[in-house]
């Protein structure tokens, strides 16, 4: 036996090969990591720029278009950067809502009776996925927000003013008074306004990510089986009804762990405000680049926010994940 | 008794409303297949008609703005610009020595193609979607250089260059057969020759003038860095992927950390990890241009991306490939390479053509760091007082051009599935 064992060269030994492997890949990895944090500390050091985050504390001596939080320019740098963590966060969650209900619209349309209806589904669906977010962002901002009329011959509906200078929308005004849109002095003012930045980016971010989210609710419906929505037709129910009480639920469980990536996507997603100028958590960062120099300070701050931002969303929608799963007796 | 109506035409869903069922005498005509599909109900007339009065309005209002008053003169005078940046007139042969290259090896590649169909498939050497390729392609050539208001030399170019392609393709069509099969064999070969080359004749070298990446722009740059990504990314994606199914500690925990780094974080933190940090952690003078520490950042990201796209493959191969190819004495790299890796990256391909095609939108981001890639020098024209305003038309052309490219991806992977697919060969 130990003889048959001894003429195992090491090299075909399966004792050994794999520390020689794991010992060579970590000689390696070892190797370019201390090499570039080596020039890291060096040339920071240099530069007089080694981590610290005392200048979070200095005053940020910007200003911030919108913010939900009191600023102003001679608060720290921490105050803009939370500043623009609130907004990136504003602009998520109403992002996820919007594109959750467009995607589930346009995923149920794919299966609508109507043929129209239905091509018109996959005609969203393929013209949205094929063009950069980048662009689609700047066509709404530029195109379309921006060349929106102001003053009277703005978009009026009951309660909602659509202009250039941003959306209005009726709210409870100091205290419990239902007001709406009013113009005063060739100013449209409502208690509650929405920038046309925020407006544009939130129209792309729900548009694209909707696409997404049709395809996955698409998919999910697409895997219940017929029989299902046979047995709901045949006990008497309508589409809608069948729909809502039968085919969706179970469609969920195939819907929900799709969903959690493409919600993730458009919260990195939500970084692209930058280019339509809506302040969010990139853009404050850029800035405050530019002012302070600390690479490397924001772009940890950054990784962090978003890698937060990230584990939370998947957290919530492992949750909902856990209610949606069929519990059988 | 309820039937499930079929749908109309493959890659639309078949709807799942039970549609009324039909007497069995009345013969289908195309206006009982309307009223099937549009006006089935009340509610489903009503919602047609409204569908119908709003995309007339639209596709009204559209045709109306880009034939009167649009004005596309902003495409027409920035063409040059919009394809190759600010590449510098006097070296601008070598880019159209490379589109003859490419036409003639496309030409060549597609006859082949044909001229060697799979044992199971019809020879046909000018199948249906051919001649509608030809017909095209024939339509393109005529039509757009005239609509961009190219001058007559340039027309002539690209009616010659179009030409070209289309006899290489029926040359090759047609006596591809009986050319000896040691060249063939070399075609396939010849692709990443032609990329070195066309490298080469881009950045200069090997005699020719050198142009400094800061000169490419336009659609050459977006080609460009998306084709780099996509090249370079997948080995590293295959690698990655088999570290994370790897049963070494070691080699799994590094895959994981790289990919969820990777996918962790927005594709523009990234960039601006490379455009400002990179620079602090290489030894001083190994630094690449702006340029290509974007390229790089582009080929990391995707590679993480491309790395779970690859592992979704190789968790779908059964695991009883690998344990037969290694009792049959293969050694683990031959096993994965012989055996397990060609299914799971059959498997993978729709993913990964998705990822690629994500990609190549994604080289729109380079713009936001300042590089003039296509979006870019959108941008910039944009930015030019003469053109002020011409939003509209710009980002139209672009989305226009976006869609075109993405969209062939697509449909290519989808060729290349059905040409890969085992279960329809005679085994």
């Amino acid at each position: 036996m130990s003889a048959t064992l001894k003429r195992i060269p090491w090299w075909r030994d399966r004792r050994v090969v794999p520390w020689i492997v794991q010992a060579a890949v970590g000689l390696v990895l070892l190797l370019v990591i201390t090499l570039l944090v080596g020039n890291l500390v060096r040339n920071l050091t240099a530069a007089g720029m080694l981590l610290s985050w005392r200048w979070l504390g200095q005053p940020a001596s910007f200003d911030v278009a919108e913010s939900l939080i009191p600023f102003d320019a001679s608060m720290p740098y921490w105050r803009a950067l939370l500043v623009g963590l609130v907004n990136s966060l504003r602009v998520i969650l109403v992002g996820l809502v919007g594109a959750t209900l467009l995607g589930t619209a346009m995923g149920m349309a794919s299966f609508s009776g109507n043929g129209l209806l239905r091509r018109l589904a996959r005609v969203y669906v393929e013209v949205i996925r094929n063009i950069p977010l980048l662009l689609q962002l700047l066509f709404w901002y530029f195109v379309v927000f921006l060349a929106l009329p102001n003053g009277t011959a703005a978009f009026q509906l009951p309660g909602i003013v659509l202009s250039k200078s941003g959306l209005y929308l009726a709210w409870f005004a100091q205290g419990f008074s239902w007001q709406g849109p009013e113009l005063v002095n060739g100013v449209w003012q409502a208690p509650l306004r929405l920038s046309v930045e925020f407006t544009a980016l939130l129209t792309g971010l729900i548009t694209y990510t909707g696409a997404f989210v049709a395809e996955v609710v698409r998919g999910g419906i697409a895997s219940v089986s017929k029989g299902q929505w046979e047995a709901a037709t045949s006990l008497g129910l309508h589409w809608s009804a069948s729909m809502r009480s039968v085919v969706l639920p179970q469609a969920l469980r195939v819907i929900v762990p799709g969903l959690n990536s493409q919600y993730i996507s458009l919260a990195k997603n939500s970084s692209l405000a930058v280019a339509v100028g809506y302040v969010d958590l990139y853009s404050v960062s850029e800035t405050t680049l530019n002012q302070t120099g600390r690479a490397l300070e924001v772009f940890l701050l950054l990784l962090g926010s978003y890698l937060i931002i990230d584990l939370l969303i998947s957290a919530v929608m492992n949750g909902v994940n856990q209610l949606v799963q069929i519990r059988e007796r | 008794m309820t039937s499930i109506q079929p749908g109309p035409e493959s890659g639309t869903n078949p709807p799942l409303r039970p549609a009324r069922p039909a007497p069995e005498s009345v013969q289908p005509s195309w206006a009982g297949a309307l009223r099937q599909e549009l006006f089935a109900s009340r509610t489903d007339g009503l919602v047609s008609v409204l569908l119908i009065m709003v995309i007339l309005a639209a596709v009204a209002g559209l045709m109306r703005w880009a034939l009167a008053q649009a004005q596309w003169a902003v495409i027409q005078t920035n063409t040059s610009l919009f394809a190759i940046g600010r590449y510098p007139v006097q070296q601008q042969w070598r880019l159209w020595l490379l589109v003859v290259l490419v036409a003639a090896l496309s030409g060549v590649s597609w006859g082949l193609l044909r001229a060697f169909p799979r044992a199971d498939r019809s020879g046909e050497i000018w199948p249906f979607n051919d001649r509608l390729a030809v017909a095209l392609l024939g339509f393109l050539a005529a039509w757009l250089p005239a609509a961009l208001a190219l001058g007559l030399p340039l027309q002539l170019r690209w009616w010659l260059i179009t030409a070209l392609l289309v006899t290489m393709r029926w040359l090759a069509g047609h006596w591809g057969r009986s050319l000896p099969s040691r060249l063939v064999k070399l075609v396939p070969l010849s692709w990443p020759l032609l990329y070195l080359l066309g490298m080469i004749l881009i950045a200069g070298g090997l005699g020719f003038p050198r142009v400094p990446p800061s000169e490419w722009g336009g659609l050459l740059l977006t080609l460009l860095m998306a084709s780099f990504a996509i090249l370079l990314s997948f080995p590293i994606g295959v690698v990655v992927a088999l570290g994370r199914r790897s049963s070494l500690p070691l080699l799994r925990w590094s895959s994981v950390l790289y990919i969820e780094f990777i996918r962790g974080a927005p594709l523009i933190t990234l960039l601006f990890l490379g455009q400002n940090i990179l620079g602090y952690m290489l030894p001083g003078g190994w630094a690449p241009d702006r340029v290509w520490r974007a390229a790089w950042v582009l080929t990391f990201f995707c590679g993480a991306y491309l790395a779970e796209a690859v592992r979704a493959g190789l968790s779908a191969v059964p695991p009883g490939q690998l344990e037969a190819a290694r009792s049959l004495g293969l050694s683990m790299p031959l096993a994965l390479q012989r055996v397990v890796l060609p299914q799971a990256l059959r498997i993978a391909l729709p993913a990964a053509v998705g990822q690629f095609i994500s990609l190549l939108q994604d080289t729109t981001l380079l713009s936001l760091i300042g590089l003039l890639d296509l979006l870019g020098t959108a941008r910039t024209v944009m930015a030019n007082p003469e053109f002020l305003g011409k939003n509209a038309e710009v980002y139209l052309t672009l989305a226009v051009l976006f869609w075109c490219c993405c969209a062939a991806l697509g449909l290519g992977s989808r060729a290349l599935e059905r040409r890969l697919d085992p279960t329809h060969s005679p085994v």
